[in-house]
Formats: C-alpha cells, sequence, structure tokens
C-alpha cells in the first residue's frame, strides 16, 4: 500500500444538536500514519467530529471510511480504533494492569497473548513498577502513559486524542510532546489529535485543519497553516498577527498610511492587506538624521517590553497604528538597552509580507 | 493547640486560642448525638432486653420485677424460657422467614426499578434533575399511612383498578387484589422506593459518563459495559440503598396489616400480636430480641466482608 493513500474519509459530515450546527459539511483526508491535528477554539465542532469518528455521536449526514471499510454505521465497540479521552477516563475500580487488560478481553484472545501484549505496552510506557498500583495512587502524567497503554494494546488502526496534554503541567507537557510524537513514529499509527492549543497543534502535527463555528477553515502542515494562513481569523488565531492595510498612491507604488511607509513585497497585494509576523521584523534604536520614511521601514514608539529571555516582546506605535516585534535575542547587544518610550526603526524583508483575506 | 518551644514556655496565638475556645465546645458537638443515641436507643433497648428475660404475669406491667425483696431476701426472676419458646415453635422461625423474604423480594425490585431512574436523574441536566427529585421527595408530604390507606382504596374488590377493569369488560368478577401477600410486596415497593433510589443518585450523580464511552470504546458491548463498569462503580449506592429498604421492611408491620391477609404471616405483625392481643411482653420482647440478632449479625458479616472487598 502506498503511503500517499487516504487512510481516512471524513466525507461531508454534518450534526445538528437542536438549533445548533455543530459541523457543516466537513470533509477531511487523513493519510496513513499521519500525525493529523483538529485546532480550533473551544464550541467549533472539533470534539463533536471526535466523537463522530469513534462512534458515540452520529452524524446527520456524511460517511466515514475507514481504510476503505465504510464505518458509519458501526457502533463504537466494532470499530478498529481508539481513543484517549480528555480526563482519561480510567477505570476508578481497577488498577493499572487491569485498565491495560480491559479491551483485550473483550478481543477473545488466548491468555498468555494477552499477558505478552499488556507487558509489550508496560514496558514501551515504563509503566511496570506500577501495574499493581490503583488509579488514584498514580499521577496525573502516570495516568496519561496507562490511558495511553490501554489503547494501544487494542493495536488500534487509528488513535484518537482529546486534549492529550492539557491535563499535565507545563514542564511535563513539553516531554510528554516528544514522547508523543516519537511513539507515533514508532508505532505508525495514525493518530488524530484535538487540541485548542495551537502551540500543541504545531509542535506534534504533521498535518493540521483549523476550524471554527462547524467548518474548516484550512487544511497545512503547521508552516504552511503559520506563515500563509487563509485568512485573518487564522493568522490570528495561530501565533501573534500584524495586520496593515496597503494602498496605491499616484506613482503606483504601495504606501501603508498606518504605518507611514512604502512597501515593497515579493508576492502581490490583490486584497490590500498584509500579515507581518513580529518575529519577522528587525528593531533597532532610531539615530537622529536618518531617513524618516523608506522603504519597508517604519519609525515608532516603545510602548512596552517583555523580557522573555530568548526572546523580548516590544509593542511598537506608530502615528496610527500598534504592533507587536519579537525578537530574537541571540547576541548581548545594545538592542537590550531599548526602553520604554524610545524611538525605534522596524524593518523587514520584502518577502516575508504575506497577503490575507479577512 | 499550644506548643512548647523550651520547658515553661508556651507560645500562644490568637487565632489559636480561638481553636482552643472551639475545642471546649467540641465536646458537645460530638457527644450530643451519642447521648441522643444513648437516651432514645440503648436504654430502651436495654428495657426491652429485660422484659425478654421476665417472667410473665397477670398484671400491669405484665411482667415480674427483674429485682425482687421479699421476706426470703434478694431474688433475681430472670429466664431464658421466653427465648426457648420463640425458638421451639416453628410458627415463629416461618414468619421471620416470611419477612424475610418479603425484604428480600422487595429490595430486589426497588433496584430494579429504581436503579433505572437514579441513573436518568443523575444524568439529566440540572434544571430536570431538580425537578425530579422535587417528585421524589413530595410523597413524603402525605402520611405514609394515608399513602399505604389509598392502595387499599385502588386495590379493594369494589376499589378502582377492579371497577376500571370490570367498566372496560376485561373481567367480570373483582380480582383478589388486596389481602395478599402481592399487595404487600407492592405497597412495600412503593413506600420504600425513594430510600432505594436516594442513596444509589448520590453515587451515580458523581458518575464520569466518559467511563462508559471508554469501555464502549475498548470493545465492550452496552451489557458488558454495565456489569463491567456501571455495577462495580455504584457498588456503595447499591449497597447503602439496599440496607436501607431491606433493614426496616424485615420488620415492617404496618404495610402487611393494612395489605397483607392470612396467607403469610410477617414477623413485626408477630411481635404486635404477642404484645397488643396476647399482653404476652416477654415473649413479644423475645422476639424482637432475636430479630435484631437474626438481622445484626448476618449485615455484620456482610460489612466485614465488603470492607475487604473494597480495600482489595
Amino acid at each position: 500500500m502506498s503511503s500517499n493513500e487516504d487512510f481516512l474519509i471524513i466525507d461531508n459530515i454534518s450534526k445538528r444538536f437542536d438549533d445548533v450546527v455543530a459541523l457543516d459539511k466537513v470533509s477531511v483526508k487523513i493519510k496513513r500514519s499521519e500525525l493529523f491535528s483538529l485546532l480550533g477554539s473551544s464550541g467549533c465542532g472539533k470534539s463533536t467530529l471526535l466523537r463522530i469518528i469513534a462512534g458515540f455521536e452520529k452524524p446527520d449526514e456524511g460517511r466515514i471510511i475507514l481504510d476503505g471499510q465504510d464505518i458509519t454505521d458501526l457502533p463504537p465497540y466494532l470499530r478498529p480504533l481508539n481513543i484517549m479521552f480528555q480526563n482519561y477516563a480510567l477505570f476508578p475500580h481497577l488498577n493499572v494492569y487491569k485498565n491495560i487488560e480491559f479491551g483485550l478481553k473483550e478481543e477473545k484472545l488466548e491468555k498468555n497473548l494477552i499477558e505478552e501484549r499488556i507487558n509489550e505496552a508496560l514496558t514501551l510506557l515504563e509503566l511496570s513498577a506500577l501495574q499493581k498500583r490503583k488509579i488514584n495512587e498514580i499521577s496525573g502524567g502516570q495516568q496519561q502513559r496507562v490511558a495511553l497503554a490501554r489503547c494501544l494494546v487494542k493495536k488500534p488502526k487509528l488513535l484518537l486524542l482529546d486534549e492529550p496534554l492539557a491535563a499535565l503541567d507545563k514542564k511535563l507537557r513539553i516531554q510528554t510532546q516528544f514522547e508523543l510524537v516519537n511513539l507515533q513514529f514508532k508505532l505508525g499509527i495514525t493518530f488524530i489529535i484535538v487540541t485548542h492549543d495551537q502551540e500543541e497543534a504545531m509542535s506534534l502535527s504533521d498535518r493540521m485543519a483549523v476550524m471554527q463555528q462547524g467548518n474548516i477553515l484550512q487544511i497545512g502542515t503547521p508552516v504552511e497553516v503559520y506563515e500563509t494562513p487563509g485568512n485573518e481569523y487564522i493568522a490570528n488565531f495561530i501565533g501573534t498577527a500584524n495586520i496593515f492595510e496597503v494602498n496605491e498612491n499616484q506613482d503606483s507604488k504601495l504606501y501603508s498610511s498606518t504605518l507611514n511607509a512604502f512597501i515593497n513585497s515579493a508576492k502581490a497585494i490583490p486584497t490590500n492587506k498584509f500579515l507581518l509576523r513580529p518575529e519577522k521584523i528587525e528593531i533597532s534604536k532610531f539615530k537622529e538624521g536618518e531617513e524618516k520614511t523608506q522603504i519597508n521601514k517604519c519609525i515608532g514608539t516603545v510602548k512596552e517590553i517583555a523580557y522573555l529571555g530568548s526572546y523580548t516582546k516590544y509593542l511598537i506605535k506608530t502615528d496610527k497604528a500598534t504592533f507587536y516585534v519579537f525578537q530574537q535575542n541571540k547576541f548581548f547587544t545594545e538592542n537590550l538597552n531599548i526602553k520604554w518610550d524610545d524611538k525605534v526603526i522596524c524593518s523587514w524583508n520584502e518577502n516575508s509580507i504575506f497577503p490575507i483575506n479577512d | 493547640m499550644t506548643k512548647s518551644f523550651a520547658p515553661g514556655m508556651k507560645i500562644q496565638s490568637f487565632p489559636l486560642m480561638i481553636s482552643e475556645k472551639l475545642k471546649s465546645y467540641k465536646f458537645w458537638f460530638v457527644f450530643t448525638p451519642y447521648f441522643w443515641l444513648v437516651l432514645f436507643f440503648f436504654i430502651p433497648l436495654a428495657l426491652i432486653f429485660k422484659i425478654s428475660i421476665s417472667i410473665a404475669e397477670w398484671g400491669m406491667p405484665p411482667y415480674k420485677d427483674l429485682f425482687e425483696f421479699t421476706e426470703n431476701g434478694f431474688q433475681i426472676n430472670a429466664t431464658l424460657n421466653n427465648y426457648i419458646f420463640v425458638f421451639s415453635d416453628f410458627y415463629y422461625f416461618k414468619s421471620y422467614l416470611n419477612s424475610l423474604s418479603l425484604a428480600f423480594t422487595s429490595t430486589l425490585i426497588c433496584l430494579v426499578i429504581g436503579f433505572p431512574i437514579a441513573f436518568y436523574v443523575a444524568k439529566s441536566s440540572e434544571r430536570v434533575r431538580n425537578i425530579m427529585l422535587i417528585f421524589l421527595i413530595i410523597p413524603f408530604w402525605t402520611s405514609f399511612l394515608l399513602r399505604v390507606y389509598a392502595w387499599k382504596v385502588l386495590l379493594q374488590g369494589n376499589g378502582l383498578i377492579n371497577s376500571l377493569l370490570i367498566k372496560f369488560g376485561i373481567i367480570d368478577n373483582p380480582l383478589p387484589l388486596l389481602h395478599n401477600h402481592y399487595a404487600v410486596i407492592l405497597g412495600v415497593v412503593y413506600t420504600y422506593l425513594p430510600f432505594m433510589i436516594l442513596p444509589l443518585y448520590g453515587y451515580l450523580v458523581k458518575f464520569d459518563l466518559n467511563l462508559i464511552d471508554a469501555a464502549y470504546d475498548l470493545g465492550a458491548k452496552p451489557i458488558k459495559a454495565f456489569f463491567k463498569v456501571i455495577l462495580p462503580l455504584s457498588l456503595p449506592g447499591i449497597v447503602a440503598g439496599s440496607m436501607l429498604v431491606f433493614i426496616p421492611v424485615v420488620g415492617e408491620f404496618v404495610i402487611p396489616e393494612m395489605l397483607g391477609g392470612s396467607d403469610r404471616l410477617y414477623f413485626g405483625k408477630m411481635i404486635w400480636e404477642e404484645f397488643f392481643q396476647n399482653r404476652d411482653w416477654p415473649i413479644a420482647s423475645a422476639l424482637a430480641m432475636s430479630g435484631i440478632l437474626f438481622l445484626v449479625v448476618p449485615i455484620l458479616i456482610f460489612q466485614k466482608q465488603y470492607e475487604k472487598y473494597n480495600l482489595k
């Protein structure tokens, strides 16, 4: 089988709850062994879509085809996939071992085969020492690994993860992010992750879908979604976005009156609006005598400074606009001496400008 | 709460003084219920025990004083004959078995009816949940006697149910719905159902519905999910509800008296008859005491086993 085939086809799925449209004709195709994220703020329909894939909700219209098999009408217990719940939904009356064993017992496998598979999972997720513990006797991170193990012993074709890192504290989250990606790579299982956290989606996924109000706005790799967002909403949702208007002046040169700067863009800007990400702007202290209006350059005043160690966030104000600049603190330079109310020159490359739709 | 840092030196801060003050009240907080229990439970129980080992005689009260001073000196009038009589007559034991069977049957029926109701209420939205809980509690606003009497009116020969059935031509002669042990079971289930539902509700309301989805997801069909996840996790509620139904029903007197017939004798009624009809207080007390004994011992064993199961 080629790796490019469409492993999971979500075809025109709609779902209404009373009068609320949770999903409006959503279609996605996910490849085998892909780590795919559904990203959106709460209420965008991402969890409903996940529950429909898992079989807990029935779609009003549309089909779901997994590995060539139409699973739309299958009950959840017959679907060859597993889900890891946000709160893990581990059985509190069973210990770690029995939780992992639960799903295998339903498959009516031979006893030693069950034991073999459980031990394999216990080793893989470093849970061997905890197998006799009760669920309330282990930490949140360990619970997450038990939940993963409980799914993985079933050898699912597809693993759904609902906000897999949301319940963990920040340090553990970063560590687990990498573990999850490594695990997925090692096992080759197709992962679908639902998250509202754009950093989580970016760091985990091969591709992601940005959802809003029951629709998918954009599907792409993290780089595509971040660098070439489909519209202003996506640009603002993923990372920080500075969006400026431009107009042509008499000499048919692009001029941004909000920035008081001429714009030279590598790409055409048909929508008269462009995106300039904060980290793509360079700033330096303004020295008297420098030319005030230049191409891809503007002068502003520093209104806020947040020094975050590896980089610094500046809020810059011009006459008509305020925007963010993120500056890498690569060297211990005089940039670090920029103070509040200092005048600075902001400049950017013509390739950093991306035209954007509303 | 004082801490001494060195001999003879005590540090006491202001909030600690308050807690010190509360500590002196704590005695009353803790012991008031115990005084209550001693006054209204242990003393009456001791009195009944006293009567149960007394000798019956005509008079008021209808038994001999346990301790007596006569011209022959100090005398103790205690006997175990009442117990021997109670245990040797199969008639009493049979009534006890009838009561146990009634309690067991109605507990089971309450559980089967009550569990889905409790589950449904617990999983409804908060608004619906509160309305349904009020519906569960409303019957308590009417006297229990009246409610049981209402069943009598419904079930009797010319009662509502029989009249309707005859009117619609389903039957020609009234069915003997009243005065048999089925009517008793009906009355008991009706009366005690809320005592099953409320503790069950208390446990089920905390139940995480994701656990059921998780069971499905792992391949368990609905029935398996029920027996492997829902049932074990609601066991404490089931035990609490069953105890609240089972124990009082064993001694239940009013419902068998009003709805029951001569087909079965129940333990509670037996005690009542010995007390008020035969005026044999010692036998009645011996019956009551052995009833407690029969109930308490199995329940203690059950509790021990249950604790062991929970610790596992």
